[in-house]
């Protein structure tokens, strides 16, 4: 069953086109990572699809409902949950305020309650610190703090930009430890965007490619990794 | 002793007035990067909602008739309404206007509401009396401070203790904070923009209120200009205070007030009528000092 269908998608920013006519389909409680190199367009393909960016053309749909041309919050509101580019956490708030600003929009509040449960039990540091300013954290914490807090949402959809930038190798694997138990426990639906390809075809699932604001590959990570086709694709020799 | 404690209570209700002017237009900014020049001329509109509307030289008092226990939630509303209403009639098509242009439009805006009420109401000050007996002086540790000074400052404080509770204490006041410090993740964890944006114009409206009511208990007159020089003092404590700092903003708002008094008793007396240049010159000499206030706010991001 389809969750988010990208279709022919167009963002601009003044000359500029981030996005050409981009698509990607996404199942429930599949992983799609999107990768490509810097200015490919993956953030605003994210952002576009957050309603942070509006397209110039195409549309959007989240379980069958068209969200292009949406507010952000009414966006959020029907199940998508945003890590963006950068982390973005509420320095002047605590961790718990952090963690508790999702869960406005949610009705199940008891659910809410024992996902915050859960969310201090796959991050016992946050707990230790859940009075703290969130601004006192390192980038690796901050890190486990946006996931909590797109968690506590309560989504059906998350996307996070770059999970692994700018955090060591080691809390990189943690984060995609807790990400993908996450997924196979709760069935939630996970988009993806890496610059490097490696950690798509480490972890499985499908893949597309990025280039100069257009889809340039999709398949199976693992396959794709073999044979000269993604390199030749993310370089983008052999096609002139 | 006693003129120690008098100059204390001066300091402390003229710092009161612009500390509660200066949150007014620091609420707004915090959520919208918008600096509402419109906001002296929303205290002057509550204070000649008092008045029914005519162009005599004398006042006919119309809500400034009713008992205080209505009089004071109904002046509330009418601020809280004026602000609310100008939110979604002019501010929200600037939304994603840069800041100079939203500026522009709360200057044009504030000369609507002026000259609205230049129409209906004439541009000559009316005298009023509205609870005139508060300007009796009590006796505190032997100094005589009228009563409504030390009403302005327990209102003030009592303001100030609402305010913070709300901000920390409730689910609006935690969006309202998040939203001042990146709008746009909130929005993306579902804070409702129009929802924030419109209680802070509410909050600011009903501040707006506060002063104008207390100004006219203190001078007896309406006047167009009334909210204006407390207008342009709070603007500048907001300033000194860090633009979208609200602790900042009440801060600075005391020491200028403590500063204008104070300047009042110390200076010689030739130099007094200058008083606000020395005060000023204080202003100047901070924001080389601190060039983004006192206060300034960790994160600054830019807000859709």
């Amino acid at each position: 069953m389809t969750l988010l269908e990208v279709k022919d998608v167009t963002v601009r920013y003044g000359q500029l086109t981030a996005l050409r006519k981009a698509s990607i389909g996404l199942d429930e409680g599949e992983t799609l990572f999107v990768t490509g190199p810097n200015g490919a367009g993956k953030s605003t393909l994210l952002k576009a699809i957050a309603g942070v960016v509006s397209p110039r053309e195409g549309e959007i749909r989240l379980d069958g409902r068209r969200i292009s041309g949406r507010a952000p919050e009414e966006i959020a509101r029907m199940g998508f949950s945003m890590v963006p580019e950068g982390r973005e956490v509420f320095g002047g708030l605590t961790i718990e305020e952090n963690l508790r600003l999702g869960v406005g929009m949610r009705a199940d509040k008891d659910q809410a309650e024992r996902d915050l449960e859960q969310v201090y039990a796959v991050f016992p540091m946050l707990r230790e610190r859940r009075d703290r300013h969130a601004g006192v954290l390192s980038g690796g914490q901050q890190q486990m703090l946006v996931i909590g807090r797109a968690l506590m949402a309560g989504p059906r959809l998350m996307a996070i930009d770059e999970p692994s930038l700018g955090l060591a190798p080691k809390v990189i694997d943690d984060v995609y430890a807790i990400l993908l138990r996450l997924r196979d426990k709760s069935g939630l639906t996970l988009l993806i965007v890496e610059q490097s390809a490696t950690r798509a075809m480490l972890t499985g699932g499908r893949m597309i490619l990025m280039r100069s604001g257009e889809v340039a590959l999709a398949g199976d990570a693992r396959e794709l990794a073999r044979g000269d086709t993604l390199r030749a694709a993310y370089f983008g020799y052999g096609d002139h | 002793m006693t003129a120690v404690l008098q100059i204390l209570f001066d300091a402390l209700s003229l710092g009161s007035l612009y500390a509660l002017g200066a949150l007014g237009i620091a609420l707004i900014f915090g959520v919208m990067r918008l600096v509402n020049f419109a906001h002296g001329d929303y205290i002057a509109f509550c204070v000649f909602a008092l008045l029914w509307p005519s162009i005599d030289a004398a006042a006919i008092v119309f809500i400034g008739k009713l008992p205080s226990l209505i009089l004071i939630p109904l002046v509330i509303a009418i601020g809280a309404g004026l602000s609310v209403l100008s939110e979604i009639v002019v501010f929200r098509r600037f939304r994603n206007a840069n800041p100079a242009t939203m500026m522009i439009a709360s200057f044009a805006l504030g000369f609507v509401i002026r000259y609205f009420l230049l129409m209906l109401y004439s541009s000559r000050p009316k005298s009023i009396d509205l609870w005139s007996n508060l300007s009796l002086p009590i006796e505190i540790f032997g100094a005589r401070i009228p009563l409504l000074q030390v009403i302005t400052i327990c209102t003030t404080i009592v303001v100030l203790l609402a305010l913070t509770a709300f901000l920390k204490r409730t689910r609006f006041g935690l969006e309202m904070r998040a939203a001042a410090e990146n709008f746009t993740m909130a929005r993306m964890l579902g804070v409702r923009a129009n929802n924030v944006i419109m209680l802070a114009f509410a909050l600011s409206g009903a501040l707006a209120a506060a002063i104008g009511l207390i100004l006219v208990t203190q001078t007896g007159t309406v006047d167009i200009q009334m909210g204006v020089s407390v207008m342009l003092v709070a603007f500048i404590a907001t300033v000194i205070g860090g633009l979208g700092s609200l602790t900042g903003a009440v801060i600075a708002g005391f020491l200028i007030g403590g500063a204008t008094v104070l300047m009042q008793v110390i200076l010689p007396v030739d130099a007094r009528p200058f008083r606000d240049a020395f005060v000023y010159a204080a202003v100047i000499v901070t924001l080389i000092w601190r060039p983004n206030g006192l206060f300034a706010p960790k994160s600054a991001k830019q807000r859709v």
